[in-house]
């Protein structure tokens, strides 16, 4: 197995918010196989960006092991990790006043930490990473002058260059449009079919979910409320009962996969 | 383009010591230079002993400062920190009049014993900022100013209730170095000095990498490799050494460290490999240049250097608030 969690439990410090739900993840225990690309949906505060982190070691587990490879993560150094986990974060890029190229380089740092300039290696591998993210013609272009399409995609790609073998992305897909999102979701299968590349994708959007990952976990306060494929778990009952809303799950004429659509009545 | 400042700085000093109160001939400089002046003759002692220590004082206090400025600003985020507008300026002037009122002068063991209270006070100084300033979510632009001047008010506060307690003969010596000075140093001194300042242009030019990663956000540098609270620890002692090393020997000089990285960053950008040396070398030059306006301006007498930087400084730095930064006000 690539990820292996083991009833995994994380509770945040003491405060209001622990006093009202103790842990942000009780019990947690799933795996990601190779080649696999597997989604983490779930309401807001169940547990979903806690997991990311727990797996990326900027927290540690209160219980249970996380398994990298069959190691522990908690035995590997943080470049050790880098070099296998490549994560583009939540949120916008921080206004950085670097260009496509030197923030897709950045990338390489865990190949080569002590290295004052990236090797010629380091520039071959940000120049494919590029490539596949379609952002070689963009390399000197400025971040602060580039779409949130483009941006995305070339904070894709500063992971890529990394050359993980699991390729985390947490809500990749919030602050862009729909001609973005389609475009995301299709570099994501493109990277999975021909790099075989396992990637985890934490969303919100249950149909980019849906459409793009082989296996789903839905969390429901920190638990795991299913597990399975996108078909089993995006289960009408189930969903009204973790979301708290009425819904209808249909299936797209295009892929087949389920299309989850609110109903607007609470 | 390193190649480039550096053949700037070796014309800038060579410039500086033809230009002095002192009216002394070119070729009698040349002479000097050579070895061909008198051992006790005029021309030899300003050139060799007055101006040249001079120069070199002020091309390694730019240097030491200018790097001081990219390290603050890389390590808070902040475009316009810098040590006088942080207040580690004041925290380390402080140190050395605490030193100072317990008699510690210029020779090379009381020049150490300076440098670590000046080293002291700008740790003090720094720390203070960071605490109060990284109260809530990061450091932005206007906590990190504010907190930089309550820390330089209140260490500014501290420096007079210690020249209050000192003796009168005494005063005009610490006023003086307190308008930033770069008069001539003793040797020894003089290597003490550069040897602080390689160890802590050392620190940071050897994390310039490092800190490029940091520009993206502590938590995206982690999940890079970067050890980031080690970085954090590094640059803040080296940045914190640099200030302290120049108040020491040549007392408080403000916004070097300001005005050369941002206008190397117009000509380079913003990747602190190159930012770093160029800063070092610019710093220099700068230093140098304010240097020699302030031993000429109004001549026979002389102004501080830190009274030119001053007013170079704080003028660029309204401008910078008002342009560039006005956004994240």
């Amino acid at each position: 197995m690539l990820v292996e969690f083991r009833s995994v439990s994380f509770a945040y410090p003491e405060s209001a918010e622990r006093r009202a739900r103790p842990f942000a993840l009780s019990e947690l225990s799933f795996e990601i196989a190779p080649g696999e690309i597997v989604g983490v949906i779930g309401p807001n505060s169940s547990g979903k960006t806690t997991l990311i982190r727990l797996l990326t070691r900027l927290l540690e587990p209160a219980a249970g092991e996380i398994r990298l490879e069959g190691a522990p993560i908690r035995q590997l150094t943080r470049t050790d990790l880098a070099r296998r986990v490549g994560v583009v974060p939540q949120g916008t890029l921080a206004q950085v006043p670097f260009n496509v190229g030197d923030l897709v380089l950045m990338g390489r740092y865990p190949h080569g930490p002590g290295r004052y300039f990236e090797s010629p290696r380091d520039r071959t591998s940000a120049r494919a990473a590029m490539e596949a993210t379609g952002v070689l013609d963009l390399a000197d272009l400025p971040l602060d002058r580039l779409s949130g399409g483009e941006r995305q995609r070339a904070v894709i790609a500063r992971a890529l260059a990394q050359e993980p073998r699991l390729l985390v992305l947490d809500e990749p897909t919030a602050y862009l449009d729909l001609r973005y999102q389609v475009e995301v979701a299709a570099l994501l299968r493109r990277l999975n079919r021909e790099r075989g590349m396992a990637i985890l994708l934490v969303s919100h959007d249950l149909n980019l979910a849906a459409e793009v990952c082989d296996r789903l976990l839905l969390l429901a306060g920190g638990r795991t409320a299913a597990t399975g494929a996108p078909e089993v778990v995006l289960d009408e009952s189930l969903l009204a009962s973790v979301f708290g809303c009425e819904l209808i799950v249909d299936k797209s004429e295009a892929t087949r996969r389920p299309i989850v659509r609110p109903t607007w009545r609470v | 383009m390193l190649g480039v400042l550096s053949a700037a700085l070796l014309l800038v000093a060579a410039a500086a010591l033809f230009v002095g109160s002192a009216s002394i001939s070119p070729r009698a400089v040349l002479n000097a230079v050579a070895g061909r002046a008198a051992p006790e003759s005029v021309e030899r002692v300003v050139t060799l002993s007055i101006r040249l220590p001079r120069i070199a004082v002020a091309a390694l206090a730019g240097g030491a400062l200018a790097v001081a400025g990219v390290a603050f600003q890389a390590l808070t985020r902040n475009p316009l920190a810098e040590p006088s507008v942080l207040g580690v300026t004041s925290g380390a002037a402080f140190g050395v009049v605490v030193g100072q009122s317990f008699g510690l002068g210029p020779t090379f063991l009381q020049a150490a014993g300076l440098t670590a209270f000046a080293f002291a006070g700008a740790l003090l100084a720094a720390g203070a900022v960071y605490l109060i300033a990284a109260v809530g979510r990061g450091l932005s632009v206007q906590t990190l100013l504010l907190a930089g001047v309550i820390v330089g008010i209140f260490f500014s506060s501290a420096i007079t209730v210690v020249i209050s307690l000192l003796d009168f003969n005494r005063l005009g010596g610490v006023i003086h170095w307190l308008l930033g000075n770069l008069t001539p140093i003793p040797p020894g001194a003089l290597g003490l000095f550069a040897l602080f300042a390689v160890v802590g242009f050392w620190l940071v030019v050897s994390h310039a990498r490092e800190l490029n990663l940091m520009a993206l956000g502590e938590e995206t540098a982690l999940l890079l490799g970067v050890g980031a609270e080690r970085l954090k620890l590094t640059i803040f002692v080296g940045a914190a050494l640099l200030t302290a090393s120049v108040v020491a020997f040549t007392g408080p000089i403000g916004f070097v460290g300001l005005i050369v990285p941002h206008a190397l960053r117009m000509l380079l950008g913003s990747d602190n490999r190159l930012l770093v040396p160029a800063s070092l070398v610019g710093g220099g030059i700068f230093l140098l240049l304010a240097d020699t306006v302030a031993r000429n301006v109004v001549a026979p007498a002389e102004l501080s250097v830190g009274v030119i930087t001053s007013l170079c400084g704080a003028p660029f730095f309204v401008y910078l608030l008002r342009t560039r930064y006005r956004a994240n006000l």
